[in-house]
């Protein structure tokens, strides 16, 4: 057990958390799936519109590791196959029937150790569940060939309105314990178990080897996973793999190993100054969020984020929560132009800089619209970034090395340690308003393609 | 708002005013918080931007403007031997002020918009910084003209060719200093350019700066600056000879103190400037001739001469020119102090090495960028082999 302080950061003050209420919601009319919450899969349908589907149906697979699936979390019937450009799979679109009946497949196995590694991970793989895992470098979806050096589970969370993981450990702990189980055997090195300050967990964790409890206080984002392998054990190189899973899906496998049916059942936050009743709830990945969140006032226009706000998906109304969100965050659009407003006192502007008279009001929380606060600019090294990163890399320089395409800068200036998400809080802050997550996704998009792994 | 519209719609691609979108949308942008709205990437921005960065800029710039202002009325009713009243002084000031703000604006408007012309980009306000800082440095004596080329020289050459805001290599308003220091140095240095005089003169007064006495001093020097008027609390206050806004070390603070608070300069630069600046006094002190050398000046002496606490806070600091690592941020101002006081000590044909020493180091501080940037490499790497 160790304990990490982190002071760089920052925690944005936005109004609406979700309160500490847990509900069942509704059971969602309809489920879908993008295919960019799989990020690193290149993906093929395995199904067509008007197909019947039951919980644990492949959907599509991976083009190269055809092992590698994405599962219907309900039984229904496919009303869509959405498409883009080049006809490349965008999502797929299950009505549900309500029976949940699950797919025949053969049940996980029993015993859970080193000796029936792959065993397990091909019922994980079978299952659906096996893309709950991601990997490092470059924040995949984990390749199931590949040996991970150490597993990290992410027990908390940091980000905008996150939800409580005390909610969502609350009754869960033992298929948590049993998720950690199952990681366990799948890496000859540790799980690093990383959580909130404070938070005990050696009740659930008595009796295994390898884990490790970490734990993390400090601003946002010192929940992220980035983070944490940063300061625990940091990726050496290109063939240094690490995995990393949330508890929701620690809990998820465990439950699955448990009820030898896959289980596709999460708790979500309903957030945000545009949300009514800000609450957790029960609900299935990929359902509808108009199935449990509205906004407060039907009349002004509203941003479905599935997600946090710094790095979910503009869902829309008639949206779905995504494959990894135990969140969905409800803020209003922005609307109307603002007199001078760069000379505004700022009593009700939020900002990581000191500039506004609300920097003196640390306890407030700001209803923060979709406004973008001002136009594109060149890069100015404000040094407002090296404020926000808690890791030993340079953001400005990795930044420019990606904007140059060096992939060896790259590299040295560790773009193997970071994801977009590990940016966000850099790029809402940019006084440029730059597009800080989309560079370093160029960028780690430049070393997939280079590493021979195509994105 | 239908009017606006309209108008609105000829500026538009297609429109027959398309050329001067930029035009407009600077209008704009200036009246209005514009609505764009996120889209990809974080879904909510911070209220700060760059343009709210060069507001407080300019903001903390006031108290220097306004002081500068009325000294230089007072310096010109003192040169005459008039016992004027402050409001006096504050309308003399404004008489040569005004104009010098007029012509650099119109100018470096000018260019801003015609390279935002011809690029069809947004203007941007990276010259509001820039335009409020350049009669600062000036003497209140310049010749508008001389001006006006100076202004031409900073904003094209020290910027526009580069690229514009945030691609500049050298700060473009000491760069326009620099132009009229080489160009017209009698403008701009010797002794007879600080003061603002009148057809009578009083014999006594011969306006030069007390950087300028400590060229030749005659006895020891602090006592000989004190003997010309010249003692540490008013050069600390500002009521002396000087270019416009660099006189007053309070109105400078006051400026510091609002840069610091919001956190829109670097303590790190600001800090290391006046350590830099110490070291170089106290080692010219060490190896002084004699008290009655300019060696022998004190550091806080060197604080409230000249530029030296201004182009600290405000030059130094310019986050496009200096160097952009935490780490670089301390090497760099230290050289800035360090080579301010080598310049002014050593060089008795540059009495201010302020002006030198910043430009001289923003040359430089994409080297020590390079430097730390190395380090941070060799530590990572040394990480991942351990």
């Amino acid at each position: 057990m160790a304990n990490y302080r982190l002071r760089k950061g920052y925690d944005i003050r936005i109004e609406g958390q979700a309160e500490k209420i847990l509900e069942t919601a509704p059971f969602p009319a309809a489920v879908g799936l993008y295919a960019s919450d799989f990020y690193g899969m290149a993906p093929k349908a395995l199904v067509d519109g008007g197909e019947r589907v039951k919980v644990g149906t492949p959907l599509w697979h991976d083009r190269r590791r055809e092992s590698l699936v994405v599962a219907s979390p309900v039984s229904g019937t496919v009303t869509e196959v959405r498409r883009g450009a080049r006809r490349a799979l965008e999502a797929v679109i299950v009505r549900t029937d309500g029976k949940q009946q699950a797919a025949k497949s053969a049940p996980p196995p029993k015993r859970t150790g080193p000796s029936n590694r792959k065993e397990i991970i091909s019922a994980l793989c079978a299952s659906g569940l096996f893309p709950l895992i991601r990997q490092r470098p470059f924040g995949t979806v984990a390749n199931p060939l590949a040996e991970p050096r150490d597993i990290f589970v992410t027990a908390m969370d940091t980000s905008p309105l996150a939800p409580d993981q005390e909610l969502i450990l609350r009754g869960r702990e033992q298929e948590f314990m049993r998720g950690i189980e199952v990681l366990a055997a799948l890496t000859t090195g540790k799980v690093h178990i990383c959580t909130a300050g404070g938070m005990e967990l050696d009740s659930h964790t008595s009796g295994l080897e390898n884990i490790e409890h970490h734990q993390f206080t400090g601003p946002h984002p010192a929940g992220n996973a980035g983070v944490h392998i940063h300061h625990v054990a940091p990726i050496k190189g290109v063939d240094d793999v690490v995995w990393h899973c949330t508890a929701q899906g620690a809990i998820l496998l465990g439950r699955y190993f448990i009820t030898n049916i896959p289980s596709f059942e999460v708790t979500v936050a309903v957030a945000g100054s545009a949300a009514a009743d800000r609450r957790h709830v029960r609900t299935l990945i990929g359902a509808e969020i108009s199935s449990f969140a509205r906004p407060n006032d039907s009349s002004s226009p509203v941003r479905y984020i599935s997600g946090n706000v710094l790095t979910g998906r503009n869902a829309g109304a008639d949206g779905f929560l995504g494959f990894s969100d135990s969140l969905v965050s409800l803020i209003p659009e922005a609307r109307g132009k603002k007199f001078l407003g760069w000379l505004a006192l700022g009593f009700s502007l939020e900002s990581v800089s000191a500039s506004f008279i609300s920097r003196f009001l640390p306890r407030r929380r700001f209803s923060i619209d979709s406004n973008r606060n001002g136009s594109v600019r060149a890069f100015v090294a404000t040094g407002i970034y090296e404020r926000l990163l808690p890791m030993d890399i340079l953001p400005s320089f990795l930044l420019k090395s990606i904007l140059a395409g060096d992939i060896e800068e790259m590299e040295k200036l560790g773009i193997l340690e970071v994801t977009p998400e590990d940016f966000a809080l850099c790029e809402y802050a940019c006084p440029s308003k730059t597009d800080i997550q989309r560079i370093i996704r160029d960028g780690i998009g430049l070393m997939l393609k280079e590493t021979g792994e195509t994105e | 708002m239908k009017t606006r519209g309209r108008i609105r719609s000829m500026f538009e691609k297609g429109g027959s005013l398309e050329r001067l979108w930029p035009l407009l949308d600077a209008a704009e942008t200036f009246l209005f918080r514009l609505p764009a709205r996120t889209s990809g990437g974080a879904h909510i921005r911070d209220a700060y931007d760059l343009k709210r960065m060069m507001m407080i800029v300019v903001l903390a710039l006031f108290p220097c403007m306004a002081f500068g202002t009325y000294n230089v009325g007072y310096q010109f009713y003192a040169s005459a031997g008039i016992a004027a009243g402050h409001l006096d002084c504050l309308i003399k000031g404004l008489w040569v002020v005004v104009p010098l703000y007029a012509v650099t604006f119109a100018v470096g408007g000018f260019w801003e918009a015609f390279f935002a012309l011809v690029r069809g980009e947004e203007i941007n306000e990276g010259f509001f910084v820039t335009g409020t800082l350049i009669p600062l440095v000036m003497p209140p004596t310049i010749p508008l003209w001389q001006l006006a080329l100076a202004v031409s020289f900073g904003v094209v050459l020290g910027k526009e060719l580069f690229g514009g805001t945030g691609m500049n290599v050298f700060n473009p308003a000491l760069v326009s200093r620099a132009f009229l220091f080489f160009a017209y140095p009698k403008s701009i240095s010797g002794a007879g350019v600080w003061v603002l005089k009148g057809d009578r003169m009083v014999d006594a007064v011969s306006g030069a700066t007390p950087l300028h006495l400590g060229i030749e001093p005659v006895g020891d020097i602090v006592p000989y600056l004190s003997s010309n008027g010249f003692d540490f609390w008013r050069m600390f206050s500002g009521l002396e000879p000087g270019s416009i806004g660099e006189t007053s070390v309070i109105a400078i603070l006051m400026g510091a103190a609002l840069l610091l608070v919001t956190r829109v300069a670097s303590w790190r630069i600001m800090l290391s400037v006046f350590a830099g600046g110490a070291a170089m006094a106290l080692l010219c002190n060490a190896f002084a001739p004699s008290p009655a050398s300019m060696l022998a000046l004190p550091a806080h002496y060197h604080f409230v001469m000249g530029g030296f606490a201004f182009g600290a806070v405000f030059m130094a600091t310019d986050p496009v020119s200096a160097a952009g690592t935490n780490a670089g941020k301390f090497i760099y101002g230290f050289l800035i102090g360090v080579l301010a006081v080598l310049v002014r000590t050593l060089n008795p044909a540059y009495p201010e090495g302020m002006m030198l020493a910043i430009l001289f180091m923003n040359l430089f501080s994409p080297l020590i960028d390079y430097m730390v940037v190395r380090l941070n490499m060799r530590r990572r790497r040394l990480r991942a082999a351990g």
